[in-house]
């Protein structure tokens, strides 16, 4: 009988996990910025002198950054993620890596890894409270983090699985997100991540007139869209103008009495106050967002946690994505077929990734974009974007200051809109309306080599990630 | 038309905006950091230079760094760093 799991040290659970050389190890992103296990991990992997690792990361943060030397040093190959921030997605897009990153989904990166594409070798769980025998939660410890709803898949699929948490409490944790009964090995350590990078204090609503203007237009959509009335369901990101949004929604639903089923997502402080303004039933939680999240789902037995597998795997038996009625999403460029790029920035960087942008435009009934006419002097819509992160076919509304552009696969909608007063244009005329004031831009110059493969929920590679050419070379 | 006869400058570094500085020199010297170079590079600079020349500069060093400016928030910026420039 073991009576503990506990090993001295991250060096010493690496020794005992096996770990090779060209196996895979995993990681989830709760900690999001504020991640320390990552990095403590991929050290001692490398003190140890194990090489050609692939790394599957449901995220990379800037924090992330001596991935860089590892890979520099041949100790990660490849990279698998569902999103990359700037900091390490400006090496790869300098052409640090041989192979190319694999960018899944949400959804895609639960379904690859329990159809077994995506074998793990060693998951490495970052635990903000765990017991002797590896019951874990997110939800309690100093450094919680509320929902650890991505490192589900890893836990019931890796070959081996460490827990790393900063706070041992006695056994059985009760209200553990994953049980003792997939976990080989606990480490205790002083710190698993910087509580200032795994939640924000609070996320604040735009205050930008544009952004308003844009807000309020997205909660007339929804309220005219046929959809908003009792059993309503909704997700949203995080972004200023999306949250303006959800508060527009708010005052729409508490005004005409609308009763809601769920709020699905990532969860902010803004989806817990709608909760609690009785908005919706529950929230369904695969990651929390900021502090209000996680003392809610700590606290509150309407705000559940759930895994990846069922927030948004498309092949699972279903996935709450299938049941969603309105998700409100972001965007770097929409295109006029309302292809949108969530993947690279205005120069052809990679800064970002899916994450549940094509899940859940792909599941809900109106997948609606929220975005400027143009920033920073760059038109929003062009011809064909720079990365196909979400394909068109899930797109279904384009809002912005300017107006609001309807796929045209959409007739009923579009009439719809336009019925209830709302200023309907063709995204074509968004172009033109964008380029008549910021000029024409050039097209980006791109590099020949591939630098990212961006693998749709269904596993079909949808579109490439080039290079971003220095001045005067391809490399 | 008067002269540079002192450094001045005009704009800001936030986002959509431009930061111009201008200063004495002998002949006239552009150059432009721009978030949106390759997009906008050579359309910024013909902007600056038709700019510098309606208000007759032809002795300055001027730079730019663009954050993103539409073009008419560029001449502006240029055109009062110029007055500024001036001592006006």
């Amino acid at each position: 009988m073991k009576s503990s799991k506990v090993v001295k040290s991250i060096q010493e659970a690496v020794a005992l996990s096996g770990l090779k050389s060209g196996m895979t190890v995993s990681f989830h992103h709760h900690l999001r910025n504020g991640d320390y296990v990552l990095n403590m991990v991929m050290e001692q992997v490398a003190a140890a002198g194990i090489k050609d690792l692939t790394v599957n990361a449901s995220s990379l943060f800037d924090i992330h950054a001596p991935l860089i030397d590892h890979i520099k040093n041949g100790v990660v190959t490849t990279i698998q993620t569902n999103y990359m921030s700037s900091k390490i997605g400006k090496a790869i897009s300098n052409g640090l890596m041989k192979s190319p990153v694999q960018f899944r989904t949400h959804g895609g990166r639960p379904s690859d890894i329990v159809l077994g594409r995506t074998p793990i070798d060693v998951a490495f769980i970052a635990a903000p409270s765990a017991d002797c025998m590896g019951n874990c939660s997110g939800k309690y410890g100093k450094s919680a983090c509320g929902s650890l709803g991505y490192a589900v898949p890893d836990a019931m699929h890796a070959k081996k699985v460490v827990v790393i948490t900063d706070s041992l409490v006695q056994y059985p944790l009760l209200d553990w997100s994953i049980p003792e009964s997939y976990v080989d090995y606990v480490v205790a350590v002083d710190e698993i991540g910087d509580i200032n990078g795994i939640v924000s204090g609070t996320t604040k609503i735009t205050r930008d007139p544009v952004g308003l203007v844009m807000a309020q237009r997205a909660a007339q959509v929804i309220k005219h869209s046929g959809l908003l009335k009792d059993g309503f369901s909704f997700q949203t990101g995080a972004g200023g103008a999306t949250l303006a949004a959800a508060k527009f929604l708010k005052d729409i639903m508490l005004r005409e009495n609308i009763k809601g089923s769920f709020g699905l997502g990532g969860i902010t402080g803004y989806m817990v106050d709608m909760l609690e303004a009785g908005c919706f039933e529950s929230l369904l939680d695969v990651q929390c967002f900021d502090l209000k999240a996680v003392e809610s789902i700590r606290k509150n037995p309407k705000h559940q946690e759930i895994s990846s597998i069922h927030y948004a795997s498309p092949s699972a038996r279903s996935a709450v994505v299938d049941s969603l009625d309105v998700v409100l999403l972001g965007a770097t460029e929409v295109d006029t077929d309302f292809n949108v790029n969530v993947h690279t920035d205005s120069n052809g960087y990679i800064m970002g990734g899916s994450g549940g942008h094509s899940d859940t435009a792909a599941g809900a009934k109106l997948a609606m974009i929220i975005a400027p006419l143009f920033r920073a002097r760059l038109p929003i819509v062009t011809d064909r974007v720079n990365c196909i992160s979400t394909p068109g076919q899930d797109v279904d509304v384009l809002v912005t200051q300017a107006g609001i552009a309807v796929n045209p696969k959409n007739k009923e909608l579009a009439l719809r809109l336009k019925d209830a007063g709302l200023p309907v244009v063709d995204i074509h005329e968004l172009k033109a309306i964008a380029e008549k004031i910021t000029g024409q831009p050039k097209p980006l110059p791109k590099g020949d080599k591939t630098v990212a493969n961006v693998i749709w929920r269904d596993g079909t590679i949808i579109d490439t990630i080039k290079n971003v050419p220095t001045e005067g070379g391809t490399l | 038309m008067a002269d540079i006869i002192k450094r001045a400058t005009a704009g800001t570094m936030e986002s959509s905006d431009a930061y111009v500085e201008i200063s004495p020199a002998e002949g006239l010297e552009i150059s432009l950091e721009s978030v949106v170079q390759k997009q906008f590079g050579a359309a910024i600079e013909a902007v600056v230079a038709e700019v510098l020349e309606e208000c007759k500069v032809a002795n300055a060093k001027v730079t730019v760094i663009d954050k993103g400016a539409l073009d008419c928030v560029i001449r502006a910026r240029v055109e009062t760093a110029v007055m500024r420039g001036r001592g006006e």
